[in-house]
């Protein structure tokens, strides 16, 4: 289950605060970029090794960490990467 | 030319370049289309490059960049991001500014 592994990885990378996956791939069956059987997940993620950095540096840190995944399994990804002083002025 | 050289010289000898799954009149992924729309909504002047066209290249950016998936938008030779970055940058104005600033955009 490719969400579970996606849980995991950024569990392992980021001792996250707060981490929730949303599988989305259904909703998008059928579509020319869900045939090669790559899923569309969101992630919301709140870690403290989001403080300080740009929208893509936090989408590049994801990316790392979830490494060979984003080639094969996961088509689409959407990222709410906040820090915890973020999370607290209810940026969400 | 490598194909690394070609992906500088389209980055740094164009403000704004959006590297896409087919083309603005006809996307073919979704978040290639929005993003085209988004750079529509604020009338920028922008390059696009078909990935599906160019197999060499749509691998090699995605090494160059550490960025995975597309699309990608470059302005002035740096990723600002994929679809959700685009889509947010858009919400709060900075996009805008950001594409005023290199002239893609009338003021």
């Amino acid at each position: 289950m490719t969400s579970e592994q996606i849980k995991q990885s950024l569990n392992d990378a980021f001792k996250p605060e707060l981490l929730e996956i949303i599988d989305n791939s259904a909703a998008h069956a059928g579509h020319a970029g869900a045939k090669s059987g790559g899923g569309h997940y969101h992630v919301t993620i709140i870690a403290e090794a989001f403080e300080g950095k740009s929208l893509v540096q936090r989408h590049q840190l994801i990316y790392k960490a979830l490494g060979d995944m984003m080639k094969q399994q996961i088509h689409a990804l959407g990222i709410n990467a906040l820090s915890p002083s973020e999370e607290t002025k209810g940026s969400l | 030319m490598t194909v690394i050289a070609r992906i500088k010289d389209q980055i740094e000898n164009n403000s704004v370049v959006l590297y896409m799954k087919g083309t603005p009149d006809f996307p073919q992924c979704g978040f290639s289309g929005q993003s085209v729309q988004i750079l529509n909504a604020c009338q920028a002047k922008f390059m696009y490059v078909n990935i599906f066209e160019d197999a060499e290249l749509r691998e090699a950016l995605k090494e160059y960049s550490n960025w995975p998936t597309y699309p990608q938008l470059y302005i002035n030779g740096e990723l600002v991001g994929g679809c959700d970055i685009i889509i947010d940058l858009y919400k709060k104005g900075e996009l805008l500014t950001m594409l005023t600033a290199v002239g893609v955009v009338e003021a």
